[in-house]
């Protein structure tokens, strides 16, 4: 674990000094490190600098909390969408533009957003609780369908073309046109709900064994539930409110990990936290280095990506199925 | 070395009464065999007696101590359960699956203790999985997952061990082997307790057996022809004793299959 973890860190330190350097107007390691070329230490500092620490810290929490909810119900298709906390954001933030609040600060619909994150996620759990994880999953995709018709309805009886338009850009997902502003809004939640993530790998190991030997194991199940879905509420609640919804990332990054330490679950946590963070950094340098006319919204390109993984995941199982 | 006592407990499942009125004790050195017939509630009565399953009325303590008085942590370091067909989710390495077992010793943060690798090791030569230890779980025949299985459950050395229905798809070499192993670790101070549908193996290896029938001990203590009769329904045999001890059901008359068609 210790080897691919360095690894990956080290990956992700080179990803992030090119994403740095990386857009419109490529910048070389000398112009930034001077400080004498005040444009480019403005774009690095006001632009570029946000752009990765947040491409950093949604990554990280989307890796992490994919990681936790395929450890805990022991489904490789499980990801952070899975509780209706994305949705959950997405509604929030859609409803900010809705009502034209955003137009008041840049925060309005993160603030918003993080709301909504949070209603979805007690909505889930007080629907889900005490049937065990089955019925949490269920409740889950409730509450995601719900919030899902919530903005449909919002595009249906958009005020006019412009929201609308700007509702469908904001779904697509994107950290363009971020600032330092939206990274300290969403850096407490992340760090708190990673927090309350990270400290579940004992207890997903012994879960390997199913429901009751872990309980037998000293494991509390229900602590376990509330851990995962609050640190996922706060971590991925809180990066969707700003970024939008960007998949695959959490789906992919444990499976990226899983086969070099084992499979046991608390091994892979921190790689696919890494792992998250470096998808989403490397996407989001391809996504700006990629010209077609019109921006290619982040969200838009890691699903184009993602979804071949989709397939080779289907290909795997069906071979190493008995 | 620890005891194990349920006095009068009643247990309700889905609002369903499954258990009523059982009393039981096991202590070390003692191998209770959990006998009776499918619905008879054996599974149930083992998951309330590993503390999983509150009863509705009576007590369950382990030493004098109610269970949900017990920690959790310190309950799993002194009772190890086991389920029926218990399952891993993960291809893990055998010897990880092992180490689970000793989920509630581990540190919260730290180094782990001194002796986890020697337990491990001690647990892996016990059971004869030192040769698989770094294969993955789900590449292991039956007999062997349950032997990794057993392993996980006595790495810890728990006073009380309680396994339901162990030996249920082994042939009968690694059936007999199984339970030669629960029986010697009885014999080396804890208490056994397991659930078991062949009556020959539960009179070979058993100290005693309880006899359930209906949700409602039948019988408790040696086990004969009686006994048998009274729980299955069917008269039974019994040949030998000791290692030649074995139960021969005759075989009830089956009722004639009428042609529908």
């Amino acid at each position: 674990m210790r080897r691919l973890s360095v690894f990956l860190a080290i990956l992700l330190v080179v990803a992030f000094a090119l994403s740095l350097l990386a857009g419109r107007v490529w910048l070389s390691p000398q112009q930034i490190l001077s400080g004498q070329d005040a444009l480019a230490s403005m774009i690095v500092m006001d632009i570029r600098l946000p752009r990765a620490v947040l491409a950093l810290l949604v990554g990280s929490a989307l890796g992490l909390s994919g990681a936790v909810l395929q450890g805990l119900t022991r489904n490789p298709l499980a990801e952070p969408g899975l509780l209706g906390v994305s949705t959950g954001a997405a509604l929030g933030a859609v409803l900010a533009i809705y009502f034209g609040v955003t137009a008041i600060s840049g925060v309005t619909g993160p603030v918003l957003g993080l709301a909504g994150a949070l209603v979805a996620c007690l909505l889930t759990f007080g629907l889900g609780q005490g049937g065990g994880t089955i019925t949490l999953v269920l409740a889950g995709a409730a509450v995601s369908s719900l919030t899902a018709a919530g903005i449909a309805l919002a595009l249906n009886f958009a005020p006019n073309p412009y929201a609308a338009y700007e509702i469908m850009n904001w779904l697509l997902g994107s950290l363009a046109d971020k600032s330092w502003a939206q990274v300290w809004l969403i850096l407490p939640f992340i760090v708190i709900g990673g927090g309350l993530l990270a400290v579940t790998g004992q207890a997903l190991d012994a879960l390997s064994l199913g429901e009751a030997q872990a309980e037998s194991l000293g494991v509390d199940l229900t602590r376990l539930r509330i851990a995962a879905i609050a640190g996922t509420a706060l971590a991925v609640g809180a990066a969707t409110s700003v970024t939008g919804a960007i998949g695959f990332i959490g789906l992919v990054a444990p499976h990226l990990a899983r086969p070099f330490v084992g499979y046991q679950p608390s091994r892979i946590l921190l790689p696919a936290t890494l792992g998250g963070a470096l998808l989403l950094l490397i996407a989001d340098i391809a996504a700006r280095e990629i010209h077609l006319g019109p921006e290619l919204k982040l969200g838009v390109f890691t699903s184009l990506v993602g979804t071949p993984f989709f397939f080779w995941l289907v290909l795997r199982l069906k071979r190493t199925a008995p | 070395m620890s005891v194990l006592l349920a006095e009068h407990i009643d247990v309700n499942k889905g609002g369903r009464a499954i258990l009523r009125d059982i009393s039981l004790m096991a202590g070390p050195g003692e191998f209770l065999a959990v006998i009776g017939p499918n619905g008879a509630g054996k599974s149930t009565l083992l998951s309330a007696l590993a503390g999983l399953i509150a009863p509705a009325k009576g007590m369950i303590s382990l030493d004098g101590v109610p269970l949900p008085k017990i920690p959790k942590k310190t309950l799993a370091r002194r009772r190890a359960y086991l389920p029926q067909n218990p399952l891993c989710e993960w291809p893990l390495s055998v010897e990880r699956l092992v180490a689970l077992g000793l989920t509630a010793h581990l540190p919260a943060l730290g180094p782990l203790p001194g002796w986890f690798e020697d337990g491990i090791a001690k647990a892996l030569a016990d059971h004869d999985l030192v040769e698989r230890r770094e294969q993955p779980v789900t590449t292991l025949s039956g007999g062997e997952f349950a032997r990794a299985m057993l392993g996980r459950a006595m790495v810890g050395n728990p006073d009380v061990l309680i396994v339901d229905e162990p030996v249920t798809g082994l042939d009968p070499v690694h059936a007999f082997t199984a339970m030669a192993r629960l029986s010697a670790w009885a014999a080396s101070g804890h208490a056994v307790i397991a659930s078991l549908h062949d009556l020959t193996l539960a009179g070979r290896y058993a100290n005693r057996v309880l006899a359930l029938k209906d949700g409602r001990v039948a019988g408790e203590g040696a086990l004969d022809g009686a006994l048998i009769r009274n729980i299955f329904g069917v008269a039974a045999e019994i040949r030998g004793a000791g290692s030649h001890f074995a139960v021969d059901f005759l075989s009830p008359k089956a009722k004639p299959i009428e042609d529908a068609f």
